[in-house]
């Protein structure tokens, strides 16, 4: 395995504390699947990505591709059973969270790792208000007494850019428009100022200029923390905007890894390739796309080789039969494809 | 000049809302569309496009005549569509098909793909006979790139991207001159969107379609648009060529939209100005006064909360636009940067 980029570089202890350098959370050579009456389904297939502080790591890929049970891997609110982890570890400072005590989990969640989610409306307690719900956090993690638990839950919707904070403490969630529910829901997840926040399609609900507004404030409160941010996307247009390392998933793995500017410059696997040619480029009007042919593998029946095979047009025999490790490809990336040279040495 | 296949006319409709439990009593009117003019040429596309809420798939459901209008009308080739009947109405409801955002829900789960697209010939058996109709719907089902074998399979058999191509099947099935397309490609993944995007524009250029093609992805609906509608909390705000509105849009609700468009390219991070729109869009039930905008527009004076601001070219302008200071601004991010 040490030819695997990610891992080479994170053997922790590298700095003999037993914490790597700068990595607040690694995911490394996870595996889950679903055990359903119809079978198994192998759904993350050895992923493997970190985060850093300060920093803005995307999880780019399609329906499906598994960036939301990962994230529910790290968060502990994997869905068990049908859901099951097989393999792997997900450190948080170096120390493998799927081996700790639930108690030890808990007080991660919220104050070491927060997460937000697509869907405000099913996230956010409807029977409670909004400001209710933040000001919890602070009663129940940090011991506060009710006066002081509001006045944070306030100063936190006020910190999102919610206008009349004050006012708006006592709504509910079904009283806020789209982008302000997403805001609450950051306020909530910030409110136990975590390392790492994990942000799941935060913003494909809402329209261009909401998603602008709430992209903005995510930027900004990074920023100011210092929080590293896994942003799972499937928008290409948002990544290229906000992003600084991607991680590219496909059929439950990393087949691309690399600086944001790199990737879009010269992508190294043909996945990402088809991906980024399929999206309709404002100045092409009239032009066939090209697109990615076929669908994605059934995900109980994952063909041999390298999964994209199907659909790839570099494909040669020996990608039916051999999985194509995710390795290095020159400074900073990685690629997992048996061609992956000739396409980053290609002019 | 090419003929105007559709032209709506001030159209409105209003929603009623209503309080109390066994006594309803109307206390407001969502004004959902409220006042929209525009033609559709024979042969071209027209995108319409707008954030969530402002009245577009309202528009489509009155286009359909699913929903008869508050006031104002939809001509047809010149006919009202609201006052026909008989058989004038069903030969229009073969002229004009819709295909909608969902592929999930918009498919009858119990049917089979080949019942699912034959329906139409039920209800219009003059355009297929009986006894041909399986065969014209393994035609179809090839046209949109299916497999014909698979005419005995449910829709849930089917993925995102397969669904949609069969709900574009069975409104293709009558054979229409309109299709109004209501965010058809916004649930599918990047890939299968250029898949179906693909499949409407050869099927344009094969039957010499018209579309409507509502969608609030701007890089979507000028890929596949002649002409493009903008709309904001019921009203057109500006309507073009796609040059016209892309290149030199005039009105600042479109001027936001484009500049908030994230574009896929890194190295236009830094030189990209988004204009950065305060508060949310007012509630439709009570709007604001003059114009509709002004609560959110930086360039609002006075008179933007007196008068309504009507969709008409200005001086220094080459097109429509619905703002009593309507100019061009260099500031949309492009991808020639
Ligand atoms: N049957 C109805 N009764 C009452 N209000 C309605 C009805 N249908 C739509 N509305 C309201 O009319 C306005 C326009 O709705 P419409 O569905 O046309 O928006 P849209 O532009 O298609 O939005 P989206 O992008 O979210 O699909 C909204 O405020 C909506 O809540
Ligand atoms: N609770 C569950 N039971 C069975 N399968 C699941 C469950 N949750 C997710 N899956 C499957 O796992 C795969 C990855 O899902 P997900 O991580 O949500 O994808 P995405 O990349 O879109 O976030 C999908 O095939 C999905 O259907
Ligand atoms: S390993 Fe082969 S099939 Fe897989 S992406 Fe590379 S060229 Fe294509
Ligand atoms: S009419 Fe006034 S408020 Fe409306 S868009 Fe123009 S400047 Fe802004
Ligand atoms: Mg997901
Ligand atoms: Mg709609």
């Amino acid at each position: 395995m040490s030819d695997i980029l990610v891992s080479e570089q994170s053997a922790p202890g590298a700095d003999g504390s037993g914490r790597p350098s700068g990595r607040l959370l690694e995911v490394e050579d996870l595996r889950v699947e679903f055990r359903t009456r119809d079978g198994v389904a192998k759904v993350i297939n050895g992923v493997t990505y970190h985060v850093e502080a300060g920093e803005t790591l995307a999880v780019l890929g399609e329906s499906g591709s598994g960036k939301s049970v990962t994230a529910q891997t790290i968060m502990g609110i994997l869905d068990t059973p049908p859901g099951f982890v097989t393999n792997g570890q997900v450190r948080f400072h170096g120390k493998d969270m799927l081996k700790m005590s639930a108690e030890e989990r808990r007080r991660i969640r919220g104050e070491g790792i927060a997460m937000i989610f697509q869907d405000s409306l099913s996230a956010l307690n409807p029977v409670f208000t909004v400001g209710f719900q933040i000001a919890e956090q602070f009663r129940i993690r940090r011991g506060m007494s009710r006066a002081d638990a509001k006045k944070r839950a306030v100063e936190m919707l006020d910190q999102v850019k919610i206008p009349n904070a004050k006012g708006r403490y006592s709504n509910y969630p079904h009283q806020f428009s789209g982008g302000m529910r997403q805001r609450a829901m950051i306020a909530m997840s910030l409110a136990l100022d975590p390392e790492v926040l994990i942000a799941d399609e935060p913003t494909t609900a809402l329209d261009v200029t909401v998603q602008a507004q709430i992209m903005d404030l995510l930027g900004e409160l990074q920023r100011e923390r210092q929080m590293g941010m896994i942003l799972i996307t499937h928008d290409l247009g948002v990544v290229a905007d906000v992003a600084d390392r991607i991680a590219v998933m496909y059929a439950g793995r990393i087949v691309e890894e690399a600086d944001v500017f790199e990737l879009y410059r010269k992508p190294a696997h043909p996945y990402t390739l088809g991906l980024l040619n399929s999206i309709p480029r404002m100045d092409e009007r009239g032009q066939e796309l090209r697109t990615i042919k076929g669908l994605p593998p059934n995900l109980m029946n994952i063909p041999p080789g390298c999964p994209f095979n199907p659909r790839c047009p570099m494909a040669q025999p020996v990608c039916r039969e051999k999985v194509p490790p995710l390795l290095q490809v020159g400074a900073g990336r990685a690629s997992a494809c048996h061609f992956a040279e000739e396409l980053v040495n290609r002019d | 000049m090419t003929e105007n296949i559709i032209e709506v006319r001030d159209l409105v409709k209003h929603y009623p809302v209503t309080s109390g439990v066994v006594f309803k009593k109307t206390i407001g009117q969502v004004k959902a569309v409220d006042g929209v003019s525009f033609d559709l040429k024979a042969g071209e596309t027209l995108g319409v496009v707008g954030e969530s809420g402002c009245g577009k798939s309202t528009l489509a459901r009155v286009l359909m005549n699913l929903e008869k209008p508050t006031a104002g009308s939809v001509l047809y080739k010149g006919q009202d569509i609201s006052r026909l009947s008989g058989g004038a109405l069903r030969r229009l409801r073969r002229q004009i098909q819709l295909v909608m955002q969902d592929p999930y829900t918009s498919l009858n789960p119990r049917m089979t793909v080949g019942d699912l697209i034959g329906e139409p010939f039920e209800i219009h058996p003059e355009v297929a006979p009986k006894g041909s109709r399986r065969s014209k719907v393994k035609e179809l089902l090839d046209l949109v790139g299916l497999n014909p074998e698979h005419i005995n399979r449910y829709p849930h058999q089917f993925s995102g991207g397969q669904r949609q191509r069969i709900g574009i099947a069975r409104a293709l099935a009558l054979r229409p001159e309109v299709i109004v397309c209501d965010e058809p490609v916004s649930a599918l993944d990047v890939s299968i969107q250029a898949q179906v995007m693909n499949l409407l524009e050869k099927l344009q250029s094969e039957f010499g379609l018209s579309y409507v093609f509502i969608a609030h992805d701007l890089s979507v609906v000028r890929h596949l648009s002649d002409r493009v509608a903008v709309m904001y909390l019921g009203k057109m705000v500006e309507i073009g060529t796609e040059d016209e509105i892309y290149e030199r849009p005039t009105h600042p609700y479109t001027q936001a939209l484009l500049s908030a468009v994230p574009v896929p390219d890194p190295t236009l991070r830094e030189n990209k100005t988004i204009i950065r729109l305060t508060g949310d869009v007012p509630s439709p039930i009570s709007p604001p006064s003059g114009c509709r905008f002004r609560t959110r527009c930086w360039k609002a004076q006075d008179v933007c909360a007196q008068e309504v601001p009507l969709l008409e070219i200005r001086p220094g302008s080459d097109h429509p636009s619905a703002c009593h200071f309507a100019e061009k601004r260099e500031i949309v991010a492009s991808y020639e940067g």
